[in-house]
């Protein structure tokens, strides 16, 4: 049975070239559907995996009570922000100043929302992970900013030495950092009491960083916050954050590349069935022939699905791959609704994503061999083996 | 058209194969209806009907704010009809995902500009008079199940009260429906007055935006000229621009939503196409000896060569039309979700007919060689097959 299985099999796969201009509709057809599913479900990675990577466990960050969710519509007084820092558990605090201005981006020269983030020194040693790779850093009490390497890629005018109005105030680029390619790499820093004085906040800040003394004492922090009358503030985990803000867009996107994907696996379903009834019925004489000779249903059925998968396998790796050397570390950047700003983030193809999409490519060709398979072990032999 | 019944019956010759390839091609013209009408709800508002509105934003950044006191100033300016104001309000109505735009606005200048939100006039009467009263576009009423009278709570996050509370409770007044199909960003409005007394009172006089309405639209640009001058040298300068630019400019941030949309467009009529051409190919290539008998018969060459482009067109303006439809019904059923993420989603007559004219092209494209074969067709050598 399984020597039978194996040589039908084989010799059905060895006639394949000669069905190629139909055999090619189940590979472009299923190898569509793996491309898309593929390429929505990896800007869905991408975008979640920069935002994911912003947070750290050991960090937290502090917002006015109320605004859990956003840096920008948070404002922290200097008395709120001494009783942070006096606070068990907490190794090192930076008070941040959080705002966007409309700077073109470099495709389509239309204003976008660019964070500016306002920080102290502390702030960098709170965020290992930002580096400067070109120029230097700002120096304290100048009109100077770095800019994240993404910043400086999508921005017009974010050039080293070039110098830039934002909000009535003129600044210098002096430098561009990296932090390992999260959300921080699209935004533009500078000195917390020069952008305190140029956009005028006086001495309130958006939000604080928080490096802690272990992860998980953020809970104790918050009780600390809620026990105190003439505080309003909330904390959360930075991982905690950042994933609220991916969690939208990152629902959004992939539910759109499965429903999408799934109508147009539907139609190459259909697709499919078309070809291997076709394929089915240009053997009908050496299908029937097989069974006069001895050779069981099993054997036969196993064949067409196994020319129907192997089919659906060349299309679904031919798919995977277009979607991986057309758009693995394509870079974008979209207004990310959490932060109210511009976040540029890679498509990334990750092995899971290509696993989705050849289990995909495999289930689209058992279904659409399963039913011309049934069909060609049903034949009556006599009938058959005369063509009609 | 005397021959529909042959062309028709040719079609379902081979039933199964053919009801394969329309399910394909209706699964192609569903998916067509959706992603141009999702792709429409990103360019939301670029067509709004109000070419004679203006908006007025902060220069620097939308989330800036503008006092209040530029109003006066902005209705000072040669040829503004109307000015008023609106405030993003932000907040959530119970859990995020439940998104809809809110802005506190003065009720009646505001509907005297927005000219296409039509409301009972006792209604809008009660949204002036009633401190905590708020109006809603009737669909979106009807999807949380609201009822006039009903109170509505929402979770403040950009706006706080100067109660130190973020919950704010607007009592429904009314509902507003948006005349004909223009595709404007319907949203949640409540009494200005009411918003700006209950909040904080450091945050209050600060509006997101002016819309202006000019008295001659043909003067856009130099009225937006003269506003933006008034502001020049304030503290608070502006940046004026009619509202479909505005509106373009917003949308254009989210990123080439068009673009990525048309990208899988084109994938799956790439596919539909192989797929269609190799069917009709192949029905063809099983019908040679009736195409000749046909011949024989004294069909002409060219009558030959249009049943079978006319089978193909048939086939894909059938599919088409079906996909289409169905995208209509899909879009019913799911919009209500869908609208909650992206905003007013409507399958407009433009896609409607785009689509049912790319599945005729299809049709033809993909009948045109096996009609050019069917064409030259030699009859005995046919025949002899």
């Amino acid at each position: 049975m399984w020597t039978q299985i194996f040589q039908i099999s084989l010799l059905n796969l060895r006639s394949l070239p000669q069905r190629l201009g139909s055999s090619s509709v189940i590979v472009v057809g299923i190898g569509g559907v793996v491309a898309v599913l593929v390429a929505i479900l990896a800007m869905a990675a991408g975008f979640s995996a920069t935002l994911n990577r912003s947070g750290a466990p050991d960090r937290a960050i502090v917002l006015r009570g109320g605004s859990s969710s956003a840096e920008l519509s948070s404002t922290i007084d200097n008395r709120q922000r001494q009783f942070v820092g006096t606070l068990d558990g907490v190794r090192l605090a930076s008070g941040e100043l959080y705002t966007v201005a409309d700077i073109p981006k470099r495709a389509t020269l239309l204003p976008s929302n660019v964070v500016i983030r306002g920080v102290e020194q502390s702030a960098f040693e709170i965020r290992p992970e930002v580096r400067i790779i070109e120029g230097r850093n700002f120096s304290p009490g100048r009109n100077e900013l770095i800019a994240g390497r993404a910043a400086g890629e999508q921005f017009v005018g974010i050039d080293l030495g070039a110098t830039v109005e934002l909000r009535q105030s003129e600044w210098e680029v002096v430098g561009f950092f990296e932090a390992d390619g999260s959300a921080y790499e699209s935004e533009l820093w500078t000195d917390l009491a020069i952008a305190q004085s140029a956009f005028r906040r006086f001495s309130l800040i958006s939000s604080m960083r928080l490096r802690l003394e272990q992860p998980g004492v953020t809970d104790s922090l918050q009780e600390a916050f809620d026990n105190n009358p003439s505080i309003d503030l909330s904390v959360t985990s930075e991982e905690e954050f950042f994933r609220g803000q991916s969690q939208f867009l990152t629902t959004l996107i992939t539910g759109f590349g499965y429903g999408v994907a799934l109508i147009m696996a539907v139609g190459a379903m259909f697709a499919a069935l078309n070809t291997m009834y076709a394929a089915v019925s240009t053997r009908t004489v050496e299908i029937a022939t097989l069974r006069a000779l001895g050779f069981g249903a099993t054997p036969v059925v196993v064949s067409v699905l196994a020319e129907a998968v192997a089919l659906a396998l060349i299309g679904g790796l031919l798919g995977a791959a277009v979607a991986w050397f057309g758009f693995n570390g394509y870079t974008v950047s979209t207004l990310n609704q959490g932060s109210f700003s511009q976040v540029a983030f890679d498509f990334a193809v990750s092995p899971d994503i290509l696993v989705t999409g050849i289990v995909w490519a495999l289930s689209l060709g058992l279904a659409g061999g399963l039913f011309p398979a049934l069909q060609a072990a049903r034949m009556p032999i006599t009938r058959a083996l005369r063509g009609d | 058209m005397k021959s529909f019944p042959l062309i028709w019956s040719n079609l379902f010759r081979r039933r199964v194969r053919t009801f394969l390839t329309l399910f394909s091609i209706i699964a192609a013209f569903l998916l067509f209806g959706l992603l141009r009408s999702i792709a429409g709800a990103f360019e939301m508002g670029v067509n709004v009907a109000g070419v004679d509105r203006l908006m007025v934003s902060p220069k620097y950044s939308m989330v800036d704010g503008l006092p209040i006191s530029h109003l006066a100033q902005i209705e000072a300016v040669e040829g503004v009809a109307e000015a008023t104001h609106m405030t993003w309000f932000g907040g959530t109505y119970q859990n995020p995902t439940n998104f809809f735009p809110k802005f506190p606005v003065q009720p009646r200048v505001y509907f005297d500009l927005y000219s296409e939100y039509i409301i009972d006039p006792l209604q809008l009467d009660a949204f002036e008079r009633i401190r905590t009263a708020a109006v809603a576009p009737a669909d979106l009423a009807e999807q949380y199940g609201w009822r006039i009278g009903d109170r509505i709570p929402i979770e403040g996050d950009i706006w706080l009260r100067g109660d130190g509370s973020d919950l704010w409770e607007f009592e429904l007044v009314g509902t507003y429906t948006v005349r004909d199909d223009e595709s404007t960003f319907a949203s949640f409005l409540f009494n200005y007055e009411y918003f700006d007394e209950a909040r904080i009172p450091e945050t209050q006089g600060i509006v997101s935006n002016f819309v202006v309405r000019v008295t001659d639209p043909d003067q856009a640009g130099e009225i937006s000229a003269r506003i933006d001058a008034q502001f020049e040298n304030s503290i608070n300068p502006t940046r004026t621009a009619t509202e479909e630019e505005a509106n373009r400019q917003f949308a254009a941030q989210v990123g080439d939503i068009g673009l990525i949309m048309n990208s899988i467009l084109s994938a799956v009529f790439f596919t539909i196409l192989l797929l269609t051409a190799n069917t009709m190919t192949q029905a063809l290539r099983e019908r040679i000896p009736e195409l000749a008998v046909l011949k024989t018969l004294g069909f002409t060459d060219r009558r030959v060569a249009l049943l079978v482009l006319l089978e193909s067109v048939l086939l894909c303006g059938l599919g088409g039309a079906l996909g289409i439809a169905m995208s209509g019904f899909a879009l019913q059923a799911l919009g209500p979700e869908l609208e909650g993420f992206l905003g007013q989603i409507e399958m407009t007559a433009a896609t409607t007919l785009s689509g049912v004219g790319i599945a005729l092209l299809l049709g033809v494209v993909v009948g045109l060689n096996p009609a050019l074969s069917a064409r030259r067709l030699q009859v005995v050598e046919a025949l002899r097959k």
